[in-house]
């Protein structure tokens, strides 16, 4: 059947045999309609996709990941490790491995299951299913290792088909995801009779109090609750009354369906509040889910605890459940989960289970309890019912295929023997093997759990020193209603006096309920069958079995941590939460040591799955990084420019005008510079201004060149190094007065050398009295360049003399332009004559747009950063990150001449005469010329001197910048190269990937008017 | 996300500092009389500490300034933040 099939909801199947005819927290008036793998279904309001499918008799929910065996929902909660759909509402809104148990039902709900093919009643993987004594512990590493090439071709796409954990949406995710920030006193996380009692102590002191809940409804078990009396009252009216009393409180906010998935460094807790999945047809003006970066003083982890399956043979089949959750499922989603039931027992939540459910009219054919002598409240309440107990009993075994239809009830002797009693009837088999308190955000927070012999569970130990939290009610090890709602109580007051309010007066809850229970059985039951045929399995995502976990200890993975990872047990979606003790229990039996002795696994977030979404939050698209534009942008943008990012800036690269491709374009703009005018915005040119009495002095001791002679009104190119010696940085600098430097840095360099400039000034010369302030968005700048520059600039000047006398190659004014103060300089990063105009972002579009104007007279032409690198590359002028990459040296360069000889000291200074640095191999700068006159070589392929050597070859160097020259009518390009300078002349090859090699020559990286002329053409 | 309290604003979410490395470790006032040894030491050698460690951040969404955090990296609890220049305290 396809996935995409369409229900025919006319067609539903409305009736519900297992649902009772009253009760729950359902409304039976308000039925829903919904599909599961195309076929329609009706639930009501207030079910989950599971207790909707229970309702209609469906167990059968998935399949399993490696056996594929027939799989149905084990758990009520986010526990689940088996009934894990897909659930979509169009392409782009697909969410796959949902547990089944947490999906609420709205009208029109379409969910899938998993790991079938082609449908969940008849799955081809399940052949695994019978090979299964060929898929030991460990079988990825121990079978797909050879040979290496059938790993991409052969094993990984098999093994990626046949697991399919749900396929990922084929749409962009039009959904939005939003983010807050919020601080509050005391944040609980559950809100079942712990959370609410520690909420409603935090709330009395007046103190800002946070409660989530990761389900639909507050009140954890007291949904489920049908019998306890609180203060006299009915468990779920107290639960109502409470719940009143809290939303009283304006500073108490209430977030249901909102998981504490993270626990991180003091007390920063992460929720996701799901806002809308659950809605039929959402409301486009919410999100579909919120995350809240909660910052708490003190945290309350009311997290309860999950149930314990029992590890017996064929423990997975359909119709095997926890016994509280089907307790849950019967008084909450008022389901009955079968029709016979047989109870496998070692804690009293089998008696009570059995008791909800033979009041229901569910035949109990036989509770089995692993105890001697058990007992309990519910022990007691079922013996006087009359319901059927067998002690000292074990399971050996289940029969039925898509469904349970059997278990083998054995006896266990004093000594261990275990002998077959009966083969029962059942279609309906629960397991109570105890409880382990949820504390995965309480081992997030990196707080120590403790092993507690009387609860049989690790249980919170030492808080982390940085973080502030406890727990309370079963997530403490304290089970049972009363327990629960005391500890809380007492949590949530402790957390509010420790986050600075008053203590509450003590609150007792008078309550009429079942005695907590800690019995368990933890490690894999006893049976008579043979010992390596049987499977019993701990984890049931991932597949992993009692006897993969005993194979594991064999082969000498003792540790748990690394038998965690080769038999994948706790590694699947679920993380381990049903697995995460029975494992313990199993690898404790096999190397005969306590559960302490074995160790533990670390809990990591999320404590469920989490979408992308609520990670990304609004940081998608155009939100995903801020876009700087400059003031001239729009302008080059009604010229049809094409633009790149750099960094997080946008520049234009260039202006194709009517059918040009770039090449064309970018030699129109070449050509239209050297010929006679180009205009160029350079407005991202990082600038720092650096001011004070000892500006000079940092300058000398920040960049390579000597400052201090340099002139207020000239320039001077800057190299900047880290320490190490390598080169970071570039620009020209211009000395303003004595005591003020306009720094220009790369556009990427902007904020980094500034950084880098103050760590040095605060931290190591604070003696030094100077200022640094970042100016990049103060100036825009113009590059006016080419032999008529001087002649289209000169008449909106006023206060400069631009004579070459007057203002000569590298000087520095300040004047008016079109009236705006202007820092004009006379530079040029193409080696024409050139000039720099910076002006106020404001006016900078004016200025642009006169010059523009009394440029076109001599054909102006805008250019962009691709035609800016052709023509410095001409020149041989290097770009910092193109020709350097954090491993050139000034002199790898060519950069030697802008040392300051005479300084003694200079960041970088002392490295540049390591060993290393001055090597008479390192590569050096040098032009490339290709021997056929017209390849372009690509940039980053590597050169060697003989392409027929074997392999792997001696590499010299490599190409870092190549271009089409329309000045010089062939290519040029710039290049690395082992002792480059004292090649000159001779013939390398550069390879071309499929295409053997490229001759070129080395020359001077100089390509064009190498003795400077044209700076000064008049 | 940490809570650093930076000592000329005070406590601040992590997001607005950025990390400054090892912290205490002065760049030599003239580099030129040492060993190749000792620079390389300078440049590449820090701590990894799996516990106490002395650090800098900068306050790059604040003040701007640079200060010293001694930081449990284990725990990552704070247990002292200082200025720039300011010897580490006394037990810590
Ligand atoms: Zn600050």
């Amino acid at each position: 059947m396809p996935d995409s099939l369409a229900p025919d909801f006319t067609a539903a199947t409305v009736n519900e045999p297992f649902r009772t005819p009253s009760g729950g927290r359902i409304d039976r008036a308000k039925p829903v309609t919904f599909s599961f793998d195309g076929k329609a279904y009706s639930g009501v309001a207030g079910d989950t996709l599971a207790s909707a499918l229970l309702a209609h008799g469906v167990h059968l929910m998935g399949r399993s990941f490696k056996y594929h065996r027939p799989r149905g929902v084990m758990t009520a909660g986010s526990d689940e490790p088996n009934a894990l759909v897909t659930v979509s509402r169009d392409a782009g809104r697909t969410a796959p491995n949902l547990r089944a148990t947490q999906v609420e039902l709205y009208e029109g709900l379409s969910a899938i299951s998993q790991n079938r093919f082609p449908s969940l009643g008849f799955d081809v993987g399940g052949i695994n299913d019978r090979f299964a004594a060929l898929l030991p512990a460990g079988f990825y590493y121990k079978t797909f290792m050879w040979p290496r090439s059938f790993w991409d071709r052969v094993y990984e796409p098999v093994i990626r088909a046949s697991a399919g954990l749900g396929k990922v949406p084929t749409a962009p995710d039009p959904d939005r995801y939003l983010q807050r920030h919020v601080h509050c006193e005391v944040l609980v996380i559950g809100a079942g009779p712990a959370g609410l009692a520690a909420a409603l102590a935090a709330a009395e002191s007046g103190l800002r109090v946070i409660l989530c809940d990761e389900q639909n409804e507050f009140g954890g078990s007291l949904l489920a609750d049908t019998s306890s009396l609180i203060a006299g009252k009915p468990a779920q009216v107290w639960l109502a009354e409470t719940l009143a009393e809290l939303a009283g409180y304006s500073h108490v906010t209430l977030l249901p369906r909102t998981t504490g998935f993270g626990y991180y460094p003091h007390n920063h807790v992460g929720l996701v509040e799901r806002v809308t999945d659950h809605l039929a047809s959402p409301d486009g003006a919410q999100p579909r889910e919120r995350m809240w970066q909660v910052r708490a003083r003190e945290v309350v982890l009311a997290t309860g605890a999950f149930e314990r399956p029992l590890t017996f043979p064929e423990n997975d089949r359909p119709g095997i459940l926890l016994a509280d959750a089907a307790t849950t499922y019967l008084n909450r989603y008022g389901v009955k989960p079968g029709k016979r039931a047989v109870i496998a027992a070692a804690n009293d939540s089998g008696y009570r289970a059995a008791l909800a459910l033979a009041e229901a009219g569910v035949e109990i054919a036989a509770i089995a309890d692993l105890r001697r002598a058990p007992s309990g409240t519910g022990y007691d309440a079922a013996k006087r019912a009359g319901l059927p107990i067998e002690t000292g009993k074990t399971i050996a075994g289940t029969s039925g295929k898509m469904r349970v239809d059997g278990a083998s009830i054995a006896s266990v002797g004093e000594d261990g023997t275990v002998w077959k009693t009966q083969d029962i009837a059942c279609d309906l088999l629960l397991m109570a093997g105890g409880w382990t308190p949820t504390l995965h955000l309480y081992s997030q927070s990196l707080s120590k759990l403790r092993w507690d012999d009387t609860v049989q569970a690790y249980v919170p130990g030492a808080v982390a020193a940085s973080q502030a939290l406890r727990a309370a009610g079963a997530a403490s090890g304290a089970y049972g209603l009363e327990a629960a709602l005391s500890t809380g109580f007492k949590a949530g007051n402790d957390a509010a006096v420790a986050a600075g309010g008053d203590a509450v007066t003590t609150r007792v809850f008078v309550t009429v309920c079942p005695a907590g229970d800690a019995s368990t059985f933890l490690g894999a039951l006893p049976h008579n069958r043979d010992a390596n045929r049987v499977r019993a399995f701990v984890d049931f995502q991932n597949d992993s079995t009692a006897k993969d976990l005993k194979l594991a200890v064999r082969e000498g993975f003792r540790s748990v941590e690394h038998a965690k990872r080769y038999t994948t047990t706790g590694m699947a979606t679920d993380q381990g939460k049903t697995s995460n003790m029975p494992m313990l229990g199993v690898m404790a039996q096999a190397q005969g040591k306590t559960i302490p002795e074995i160790g533990f696994t670390t809990f990591r977030p999320p404590f469920t799955p989490t979408t992308f979404g609520n990670f990304a939050g609004a940081a998608r698209g155009d939100l995903f990084d801020p876009i700087r534009r400059t003031a001239i942008h729009h302008w080059a943008e009604g010229e049809g420019a094409v633009f790149e990012d750099v960094g997080q800036w946008k520049r234009a690269r260039y202006f194709p005008r009517q059918g040009e491709d770039m090449h064309a374009a970018v030699a129109r703009e070449c050509k239209a510079v050297r010929g006679s005018l180009g205009i160029f915005d350079a407005s991202t040119l990082g600038k720092i201004e650096v001011v004070g009495p000892d500006a000079a002095e940092f300058m000398n001791r920040m960049y390579v060149n000597p400052w201090t002679k340099l002139g207020v009104g000239r320039c001077r190119y800057g190299v900047m190094l880290r320490e190490d010696g390598f080169v970071y940085d570039d620009g020209v600098v211009g000395r303003i007065a004595e005591d003020r430097f306009h720094v220009t840095t790369t556009t990427g360099g902007a904020a980094s050398v500034l950084n880098m400039m103050e760590d040095y000034l605060q931290t190591e010369w604070p003696d030094l009295n100077v200022w640094l302030t970042s100016a990049t968005e103060q100036w825009a700048v113009i590059a006016l360049q080419g032999p008529k520059a001087r002649e289209v600039l000169a008449p909106f000047v006023e206060g400069i003399d631009l004579s070459p006398a007057a203002f000569p190659h590298m000087a520095i004014a300040e004047g008016r332009i079109c009236g705006v103060k202007t820092r004009l300089f006379r530079v040029s990063f193409t080696g024409e004559l050139g000039f720099e105009i910076n002006v106020p972002p404001s006016e900078a579009r004016r200025v642009w747009e006169a010059l523009y104007a009394e440029g076109r007279k001599h054909g102006i032409t805008p250019y962009g950063t691709e035609t800016m690198h052709v023509l410095r590359a001409e020149k041989g002028f290097i770009i910092v990150g193109q020709e350097t990459d954090g491993t050139a040296t000034p002199d790898d360069v060519g950069l030697t001449w802008a040392i300051g000889k005479a300084k003694k000291d200079f960041v970088g200074k002392r490295s540049l005469t390591r060993p290393g640095m001055m090597e008479s191999k390192r590569k050096q700068l040098v032009g490339l010329l290709s021997a056929d006159g017209r390849t372009v070589l690509e940039e980053g392929a590597q050169i060697v001197a003989d392409p027929r050597q074997p392999k792997p070859m001696t590499v010299l160097g490599h190409v870092t910048s190549s271009y089409m020259s329309a000045a010089l009518g062939h290519p040029i390009a710039l290049a690395l190269v082992e002792a480059g300078r004292s090649r000159m002349g001779e013939t390398l090859q550069v390879l071309v990937p499929g295409r053997g090699s490229v001759a070129v020559k080395l020359v001077s990286p100089v390509f064009y008017d190498a003795e400077g002329a044209r700076l000064d053409v008049v | 996300m940490l809570i650093i309290p930076c000592p000329h604003c005070g406590p601040r979410p992590e997001l607005e500092f950025r990390y400054g490395g090892q912290a205490h470790i002065a760049r030599p006032v003239d580099p030129s009389p040492l060993t190749d040894q000792e620079w390389a030491s300078f440049l590449y050698s820090r701590d990894n500490e799996r516990g106490i460690h002395a650090e800098r951040w900068r306050h790059i969404h604040g003040c701007a300034r640079f200060f010293n955090v001694v930081r449990d990296t284990t725990t990552d609890q704070i247990l002292a933040s200082y200025k720039t220049g300011e010897a580490r305290p006394e037990g810590v």
